[in-house]
């Protein structure tokens, strides 16, 4: 049917500028607790205390924040006393403590990185995520970023959800198929430690546990930019940001 | 687009629980005992022998015209407990109870005569190791048989997370020699697998052995449960709270509707009263998630059929309404928001003239969008006449949601069952004949502006009023908490102890209940329409697997 195409091109181009410009649309992201000063000791350990996942760590009067283990519950964000302050920013790759400086992916890759997503027991909402960077809005293709339907052509593995047991196999078979250099990026709260799922008899707690993760994206989910931010992250056009703590892995 | 079909669909009746308890005691007599249901059940029928089950869930199913609803089990301290769910239109909820002592190891069979049953009993023949006498295929489902032992019952009460689930714990290796059970053994025929990492996009982890001939495929049953991570389990023996946080993300497409059917239960137990201001932005979340989640079966529609820019703008408008979500409530898929009590935080209105005009934004989008597909005809050839479910296989396999209207049914909880703040809103439920493709994009697209009406309706209703009723202690007891999610009806049995620590956490979810039904759906097809049906299904692997 033709009249697709002109009313295609007569919508123009509607993709964000991110990497050149940092974007800014209401609602791209939930943006990330931050670390917060408080009036007393006292009061941090109230405000950590409201965190069901442990993101929150009191240190003196402060309040400070283990991102990689949030698992966006609010909790910290409206409804209680003792809130953090939120930023509405969206790059927050992690470097895998432990494992040295993360080496990126040499130049060749800058405009050519094949990535195979593997949904690990995902809730649904990471693996949406990255769907939506295929979407006029974010359009990845335009970074030289592109999904492939092969392990054996992909350059990163990019896992979401917590290794369920009945995936743990699939998962490693993929990443077995990989030709070297490869990456692994962990997505999303549960990749990261398992999350809400934690490690039980049908989870894996994570990503780390079975497989040597390079690059952490918390959030639950992440929004389509964190996601892309990791991407740019495993070539070395960005580089990660904040640093996770050293207790992290597979806890 | 026109419901050429509609003169075809039978009328909705509503289903009488006095008419129901009269004609269960007249054919049952002693064999049961029938009382006024409590906490979420309208009527409650004990079973004094378990002989009658069968009998009893057929004249309910298909004598009276009850939907099945799903079976919740529950392993108490002398005794199993098989509560059988059963919905009387317009009535509420039927229970049959069936209660056993601890000892007893098998139980009669209702899959012979209620289809839908059949994948209940898998599960809990799998998870609890009570088997089910004359069904025909226990075994190999949740856990799967190249990893797991038979004889593994995971969710029996002794095997605790902290005592026994470590001894299970997984790196044991694959039996090498497995193989999938194949039906089709004509000469010449092979099956075909798909996933679970599949070859091409991004697709939830599940897989399928396409058995075929050639050109054709037979048959196509899905094979589920790779993303199985236990969640009823690990919820016993932690906190309300907690719970709501798992509840919350084991189906994120519909969290929203999750969380609040969990929410709705709590409350039945605690006999908590949502303020009305609560109830109203209930509706209008929920709705809010419904929009999103139809635009985006949509979305996965278009892309099916390889129609770039159809898909193109279908996912701009998902993301814009993605994007409007997490403006007015602070995230993309809805987190956080709901409690026990009602919500855990307000808005002003500034925020609602925001989020309509979003609305009204995305729904004059998508009657763009409806106009030019109607006048694709490429795309209609597609769906039309692909992956139907005539009406009487949909009423059989009792298929819910947007799948089941699309297939004549008029299976909608916040009509037949009313919960929440649905009372007193008017919307349409769109029901199509044909149960094709294309009857299925319809009802979306029917679905999703219905949604957008009761988003205007609860902010016009919205009054001044606190958001929450404080839930400070808890009570002893059990209870069934529901919502019409955007794939279907979900169900949430609680039991708490009075501390508030979760006992028995079910879920029962739409997508259960249609990947039951989808081989319905792929009986003797065309290899590039298997996409197309997946994609029109609009399942969740992950509301299925929990």
């Amino acid at each position: 049917m033709s009249f697709w195409f002109w009313h295609g091109l007569k919508k123009g181009v509607r993709s964000t500028h991110y990497p050149r410009e940092f974007e800014s649309a209401a609602g791209v992201s939930p943006g990330r607790p931050v670390a917060t000063e408080f009036d007393s000791a006292a009061e941090a350990v109230v405000a950590a205390a409201n965190c069901p996942a442990d993101a929150i760590v009191a240190r003196g009067s402060a309040a400070e924040v283990k991102l990689e283990r949030c698992i966006y519950c609010q909790h910290c964000h409206y409804g209680n006393s003792h809130l953090l302050e939120w930023h509405s920013d969206y790059e927050w790759t992690m470097a895998v403590p432990g494992r040295g400086k993360y080496q990126p992916l040499p130049t060749a890759y800058h405009r050519s990185l094949h990535v195979i997503v593997v949904d690990a027991g995902d809730c649904g909402a990471c693996l949406h995520e990255v769907k939506q960077l295929n979407n006029p809005l974010y359009n990845m293709h335009r970074l030289g970023i592109f999904l492939t339907a092969t392990p054996r052509a992909a350059d990163v593995l990019l896992v979401v959800g917590p290794v369920s047991e009945n995936m743990r196999v699939p998962l490693l078979k993929t990443y077995e198929a990989m030709p070297a250099p490869k990456r692994i990026l962990a997505v999303g709260a549960c990749a990261i430690n398992g999350g809400v799922f934690g490690r039980t008899f049908m989870s894996a707690g994570g990503v780390a546990s079975v497989l040597p993760v390079d690059l952490l994206v918390p959030g639950d989910p992440p929004p389509p930019l964190a996601i892309l931010h990791g991407l740019l992250a495993v070539t070395g056009r960005k580089s990660p940001v904040l640093q996770a703590a050293s207790s992290e892995g597979n806890s | 687009m026109t419901a050429m079909g509609s003169s075809q669909l039978t009328p909705l009746q509503r289903i009488e629980l006095e008419a129901v308890a009269a004609a269960v005691q007249a054919q049952f007599g002693s064999g049961i005992s029938v009382e006024r249901g409590s906490r979420g059940v309208a009527l409650a029928i004990r079973l004094n022998e378990a002989n009658v089950l069968a009998a009893l869930s057929k004249a309910l199913f298909w004598d009276i015209g009850c939907s099945f609803g799903g079976l919740i089990v529950e392993e108490l301290s002398d005794r199993w407990r098989l509560s059988y769910l059963f919905l009387a239109s317009g009535s509420g909820w039927i229970e049959v109870v069936l209660e056993v002592p601890a000892a007893v190891q098998a139980v009669p069979s209702i899959s012979a005569e209620v289809h839908a049953a059949d994948w209940f009993e898998r599960e809990t023949e799998d998870l609890f190791g009570l088997r089910f006498e004359g069904h025909p295929r226990l075994g190999d489902f949740i856990l799967h048989d190249q990893i797991w032992p038979e004889g593994v019952a995971p969710h029996r009460k002794p095997q605790r997370r902290s005592v026994n689930v470590h001894q299970m714990h997984f790196r044991r290796r694959p039996n090498p020699d497995w193989r999938p059970l194949l039906v089709v053994q004509d000469p010449g025929s092979f099956a075909m697998p798909v996933g679970p990492v599949y070859e091409g996009g991004i697709g939830e982890s599940l897989h399928f052995m396409l058995e075929t001939v050639g050109e054709d495929v037979l048959r196509a049953v899905p094979r589920l449960f790779y993303k199985f991570r236990a969640v009823e389990k690990i919820a016993e023996g932690q906190q309300v709270s907690d719970v709501l946080l798992l509840a919350e993300r084991f189906a994120a497409t519909s969290s929203f509707a999750h969380s609040l059917a969990f929410s709705l239960a709590v409350e039945r137990i605690c006999a908590l009263e949502v303020p009305k201001r609560a109830a109203n932005l209930r509706v209008l979340l929920a709705e809010l998630e419904r929009l999103r989640h139809h635009a985006g079966a949509i979305t996965g529609i278009c892309e099916s059929t390889a129609l770039a820019v159809a898909a193109s703008q279908a996912a701009i408008i998902e993301e814009r309404l993605l994007r409007a979500s997490c403006e007015f409530a602070g995230h993309r898929y809805l987190f956080g928001l709901n409690t026990p009590g009602g919500l855990r935080r307000d808005f002003v209105s500034r925020d609602f003239e925001n989020l309509t005009g979003a609305v009204d934004r995305a729904v004059e989008d998508l009657h763009v969008l409806e106009d030019r597909l109607h006048f694709t005809s490429s795309f209609l050839d597609r769906l039309e006449d692909v992956g139907v479910v005539d009406p009487s296989k949909a009423r059989d396999l009792n298929l819910v949601g947007p799948v089941g209207r699309a297939s004549g049914r008029g299976h909608d909880l916040r009509r037949e069952c009313p919960y929440g703040g649905y009372d007193g809103y008017t919307f349409e439920t769109p029901r199509e004949a044909e149960g094709d493709g294309y009857a299925r994009l319809r009802v979306l697209f029917q679905e999703g502006y219905a949604s957008a009406g009761l988003i205007h309706q609860a902010v016009e209703r919205m009054e001044p009023g606190p958001v929450a009723a404080p839930c400070d202690s808890f009570v002893a007891g059990a209870a069934l908490g529901w919502a019409e999610a955007p794939i279907g009806s979900a169900l949430h049995w609680i039991r708490l102890d009075g501390s508030g620590v979760v006992e028995r956490y079910r879920a029962i979810t739409a997508s259960f209940n249609n990947w039951l039904g989808f081989h319905a759906a792929v009986e003797d097809f065309a290899f590039q329409d298997f996409p197309i049906i997946l994609a029109t299904f609009g399942l969740s692997a992950t509301e299925c697997d929990r």
